[in-house]
């Protein structure tokens, strides 16, 4: 490739790196009692809130950062981290016109529209708003949107229409408030307060974060999504989301998120959970787009996140994930298959470029009988990237006739780049199959040459060979994300071929 | 005289700072069909490489004209959409990207570069289909990833196939009938045949005559150790066919003792 085509792809930057202007109100850096109790305050927790979130920063207290992770990073400093930060408000707000004018362009700018007379553009932000939102004739898939900044909520869509089918869907903090026995049974009933270090401190200070509920036998008639988006230097965004779909229900959930370029790096450390009783399907999706840190590895967003979903009897559960962004990702979206016939997916794609690493993939845990698992994991590595696929299935005594297949590729674009694939089987009944294939690929320069020879650029032939290679998992995507997803691994692709 | 579609002249070319090529020659006018055999190594598949672009050959001196253009000053692709098309030896697979996908891809890619509009879905389906029948190719690979699984022959009729669908001004074909039966061949064979017209030039590339039984060459050329060493009429072909390659080396080192290592 010529050095001139090669610097101007470099040059190529993250597109939402801007900073918004916007009064914010952030309380004095550092976790301690006070800070967490300041938190419940402002959210105007009852009390076993508080109660849960003390607990978790005792907890907190007696632990260790693990260190057995591939990517490793300077120490954080907690106490030097701002754990809430929101709009300030001018005055009570009773409609969406009152929204903030800046906050409201902030999310227009991202591709997200807080009008529910607009279809929103796509949850990875303003990627070519005009192609994204162009469905098929005849198809007018709406997406309701929990838009979170920094650490609140601003705006939850179409709550109106989704409350007539019976479905809930707020923020967080409005569910604690609204719903408590929901939130009180199951927050906590698939991570524990006690489960690791980050969804530990999650615990003790998360802010903010989407709450969904689809009742017995409801079929949720639009996409769900929420858009997180850092803005405030020095805060850490810990949120958390809990979906629970009762009996029979189905939703499909989807999270985009960005933040602005900044030379320090800033921690993600989100918990999600989901509860998929008898017959639910719950699928999830994450197109993650954080800023990444510069060419040099200066900067980025740690995204340690912990997700995991519980699956009863006959119930699906299905992460999906699509991850471009952050300096680091260190998660694995996890399934407890704990029903009989009940059915655990992920499929990911993960692309690290420049200095990003990557340390993520799943937990399939059978404990019911004839459960089924299927992992397809795809991963890009260019530049100096480096990841990891780590994953884990695990068959239990009872679990007879469980299945497991996994896939895990890697595709190598240069020469100083890294892939490790990490699998561990642990299976404890004799009944249960489990299945590993792994491959490793580079793009061969005849390849690139063959596409060329057919008039393709040199970008374009890249593009079509990662998109051919990570088909499988964006197919799994609701169809307009997929189109948005697939952008953005060409965007992200430019400049990291040389 | 017009000007020649393709002119090579005293063409050097290096792999990996090995010469291959020592100063190669040739003029291919537009309307006619160029057949290049040769011994193997001799730099029949660097000469199609080098014309493509292939970046791992070196052009060390010579030149090599497209049209009146300097050939060699334009990258890979733009030399693809001015209509120079490769029929690769070693057809190369795609995972995961459809056949039916990349040719429209590539087409656009060439509609764009003339100034003409996309040519839509429904209308690109309709030629893809009428193009595959002509060269036999199962309606069911067009959306199978790209040579991926296809069979040695499918592989080679699907490399016709894309040059049918772009409609080059100038086709390589590098050992095109390698691995194919008779029948697969006279597909091929035919597949080419339909594009000869007096606008286009080909160069075939290939071991044997047979080849040359259905894609009736105006000239034929020697190509050994680098060099184009003998042309002729086709029956060249027959000629070497018949004799092989070894009384070419003689006539050659007859001609100028210690130019040729036997």
């Amino acid at each position: 490739m010529p050095d001139k085509d090669l610097q101007a792809l470099t040059e190529q930057e993250y597109k939402y790196g801007f900073v918004s202007d916007i009064e914010m109100e952030s309380i004095p850096a550092g976790v301690n009692e006070d800070i967490v109790k300041l938190i419940s305050r402002k959210k105007g927790e009852p009390e076993f809130m508080l109660e849960w979130r003390l607990r978790a920063l005792r907890h907190w207290r007696t632990m260790r950062e693990p260190t057995w992770q591939k990517p490793h990073y300077p120490a954080i400093d907690y106490q030097s981290i701002i754990y809430y930060s929101a709009p300030k408000p001018k005055k009570e707000l009773s409609s969406l016109d009152e929204i903030d004018p800046e906050l409201r362009a902030t999310f227009e700018k991202l591709g997200i529209s807080l009008d529910e007379q607009k279809r929103i553009a796509g949850v990875t932000g303003g990627l070519d708003s005009a192609t994204a939102a162009s469905p098929a004739p005849g198809v007018t898939p709406r997406v309701a949107i929990d838009a979170v900044f920094d650490s609140v909520s601003v705006k939850t869509t179409f709550q109106e229409t989704l409350k007539e089918q019976g479905i809930i869907f707020c923020s967080m903090s409005e569910a604690i408030r609204n719903h408590p026995e929901l939130v009180q049974k199951y927050l906590g009933s698939v991570v524990p307060f006690t489960d690791n270090y980050f969804a530990t401190l999650n615990c003790a200070v998360f802010s903010d974060g989407s709450f969904c509920y689809i009742p017995k036998g409801v079929r949720c008639p639009m996409e769900l999504s929420t858009y997180f988006r850092i803005n405030t230097a020095g805060t850490g965004q810990f949120e958390r989301t809990l979906i629970i779909a009762d009996e029979g229900a189905y939703v499909s959930y989807l999270e985009g998120c960005t933040a602005p370029q900044r030379d320090e790096n800033q921690l993600h450390a989100a918990v999600v959970e989901l509860v998929a009783l008898d017959n639910a399907t719950i699928k999830y999706s994450t197109v993650q787009n954080w800023y990444p840190g510069d060419k040099e590895g200066k900067g980025g967003i740690y995204n340690f996140v912990t997700k995991r979903g519980i699956a009863h009897k006959n119930a699906r559960i299905s992460w999906t994930q699509v991850e471009t962004g952050s300096a680091i990702t260190w998660k694995y979206p996890s399934c407890v298959l704990k029903g009989d016939n009940s059915v655990g997916e992920f499929y990911s794609v993960a692309m690290t470029r420049d200095y990003q690493m990557a340390d993520t993939g799943t937990k399939m845990i059978h404990l019911g009988k004839n459960t089924k698992s299927t992992i397809v994991s795809k991963g890009i590595s260019a530049g100096k990237g480096d990841q990891s696929y780590r994953g884990l299935v695990k068959i239990t005594k009872a679990a007879s006739g469980a299945r497991n297949f996994s896939q895990c590729d890697s595709l190598l674009l240069g020469d100083k780049c890294g892939a490790h694939t990490f699998p561990y089987i642990e299976s404890q009944n004799k009944s249960a199959v489990v299945e590993h294939e792994a491959s490793t690929s580079k793009i061969s320069d005849d390849q690139i040459f063959f596409l060329r020879q057919r008039g393709l650029s040199e970008e374009d032939a890249v593009n079509l060979i990662v998109n051919g290679f990570c088909k499988q998992v964006l197919s799994e995507l609701p169809m307009e994300f997929a189109v948005e997803a697939q952008k953005l691994l060409g965007l992200k692709l430019e400049g990291a071929v040389g | 005289m017009p000007t020649p579609l393709l002119e090579i002249k005293d063409l050097h070319v290096s792999v990996e700072g090995t010469e291959i090529l020592h100063g190669l020659s040739l003029s291919v006018n537009a309307g006619e069909v160029h057949a290049i055999m040769g011994p193997n190594g001799s730099g029949k598949s660097t000469l199609t490489k080098v014309l493509a672009g292939h970046e791992a050959y070196q052009v060390t001196s010579g030149s090599a004209r497209y049209k009146g253009k300097d050939l060699l000053a334009l990258e890979p692709e733009i030399r693809a959409r001015e209509g120079l098309f490769l029929a690769f030896q070693y057809p190369l697979e795609i995972p995961g990207v459809s056949n039916t996908y990349f040719l429209r891809a590539a087409l656009n890619a060439h509609r764009k570069h003339r100034g003409q509009p996309e040519m839509d879905a429904a209308k690109f389906l309709e030629v893809l289909k009428e193009k595959a029948k002509q060269v036999d190719v199962d309606p069911a690979l067009l959306n199978r990833p790209i040579n991926e699984g296809f069979s040695g022959g499918e592989k080679k009729r699907n490399e016709i196939l894309q040059m049918l669908m772009l409609e080059p001004t100038l086709g390589l074909l590098d050992e095109t009938d390698s691995g194919l039966d008779i029948d697969a061949l006279k597909i091929v064979a035919h597949g080419v045949n339909s594009l000869r017209s007096k606008e286009r030039g080909f160069v075939v590339v290939t071991h044997y005559q047979r080849l040359l039984d259905y894609i009736v060459p105006d000239y034929v050329h020697v190509l050994f150790q680098g060099r184009i060493v003998k042309s002729g009429k086709k029956e060249l072909a027959l000629e070497l066919e018949k004799k092989g390659y070894g009384w070419i080396e003689e006539e050659l080192a007859a001609a100028n003792p210690g130019s040729v290592k036997v």
